[in-house]
């Protein structure tokens, strides 16, 4: 690894610190949606996938069911697999190292990565290894620090906690719409989630709107 | 939301999300490579995350409601076209949301 540049390092690390830094949000969704301290903070370590642990909560402080929270959190995370095809023949591990390699496979990771193809494949693990373990270090701690800050903080409503988290979404959704066509499927998805809601149980209209993206993405061409 | 609820969306999550990410590491090379599930996979977060913020701004229960989230949801809208940092539009949200919370 001693042979990628230091410019990889330098990429790696302001990624890690500022998405890290995004964990402070998560640990106060996760306090604001009924979690504990202690389960708000295994999230971040177990399921690391930061809009799939927004969902989770966000989906359970809807008012939503157990099947429900846990669907729509793993449909959110689908494109993680893609990631793991893309970086399985450039990191070739095996065993526990591979273990570590697919739990932080993220958005993160996986982008530094492949945007340090021009400076070869050492200076791509290496990306991969350093922006993913830099994610998690700073993420779990931000993670455990919004926490700790929204418990003493009391009713979230109070703290404007309950717009906080649709505020996220909207923040994690706003840097993909990078195309008209994918701004009239979130808005399409937002009219679809509001139209239904009456008629379903609550959480359901969540994941019924992988509908939506089922007939663009079928219909697209 | 119960203990026991919590604990069983905390461990299926974390267990169905790793192995998502698995996944990748283990199949053939090629076979998720159709060009038709990849548009539509792309599109699955897109739609999930617009389904969130209203579910989560304007949804109480079953119900269409309009209060003081909405405030702070206009002002996080505005404050990503102007660009702002991320933290920033989740503060101002914040912020905004609770000041209409308490004027009300």
């Amino acid at each position: 690894m001693n042979t990628a540049p230091r410019e990889t390092f330098r990429d790696a690390l302001s990624v890690a610190l500022t998405v890290g830094a995004y964990g402070v949000a998560f640990g106060a969704a996760g306090i604001a949606a009924g979690f504990s301290l202690l389960q708000t903070c295994l999230f971040s370590l177990l399921t690391f996938t930061g809009a799939s642990q927004f969902a989770a909560v966000g989906v359970m402080a809807a008012g939503g069911g157990v099947a429900s929270a846990v669907a729509t959190a793993a449909l959110v995370s689908t494109r993680n697999t893609l990631y793991g095809l893309q970086m399985s023949p450039v990191l070739r591990v095996r065993g526990l190292k591979r273990v570590a390699a697919a739990q932080v496979t993220i958005d993160e990771s996986t982008n530094v990565a492949l945007t340090q193809l021009p400076r070869g494949i050492e200076a791509m693990r290496a990306g991969f290894w350093w922006t993913g373990a830099g994610t998690f270090l700073f993420w779990n701690i931000f993670t455990l620090v919004g926490a700790l800050g929204a418990q003493a903080l009391g009713n979230p409503a109070s703290w404007g906690l309950d717009a906080a988290v649709p505020a996220a979404f909207l923040g994690l959704l706003w840097p993909r719409l990078t195309t008209m066509f994918l701004r009239v499927v979130a808005l399409t998805s937002m009219a679809f989630a509001l139209v239904v809601t009456p008629w379903l149980p609550a959480g359901i209209p969540i994941i019924a709107s992988a509908l939506v993206a089922l007939v663009f993405g079928w219909a697209e061409r | 939301m119960s203990a026991s609820a919590s604990w069983v969306v905390l461990g299926a999550t974390s267990a169905l999300c790793f192995l998502i990410k698995l996944l990748g590491y283990v199949i053939p090379e090629g076979w998720l490579a159709h060009p038709r599930l990849q548009r539509i996979n792309a599109l699955v977060p897109i739609a999930l995350l617009s389904a969130l913020v209203m579910a989560e701004g304007l949804v109480t229960k079953t119900h269409v409601v309009i209060d003081h989230r909405l405030a702070g949801i206009a002002v996080a809208a505005a404050l990503l076209m102007a660009r702002a940092p991320f933290p920033v539009v989740v503060v101002g949200a914040a912020a905004t949301s609770a000041l209409v919370y308490h004027l009300h």
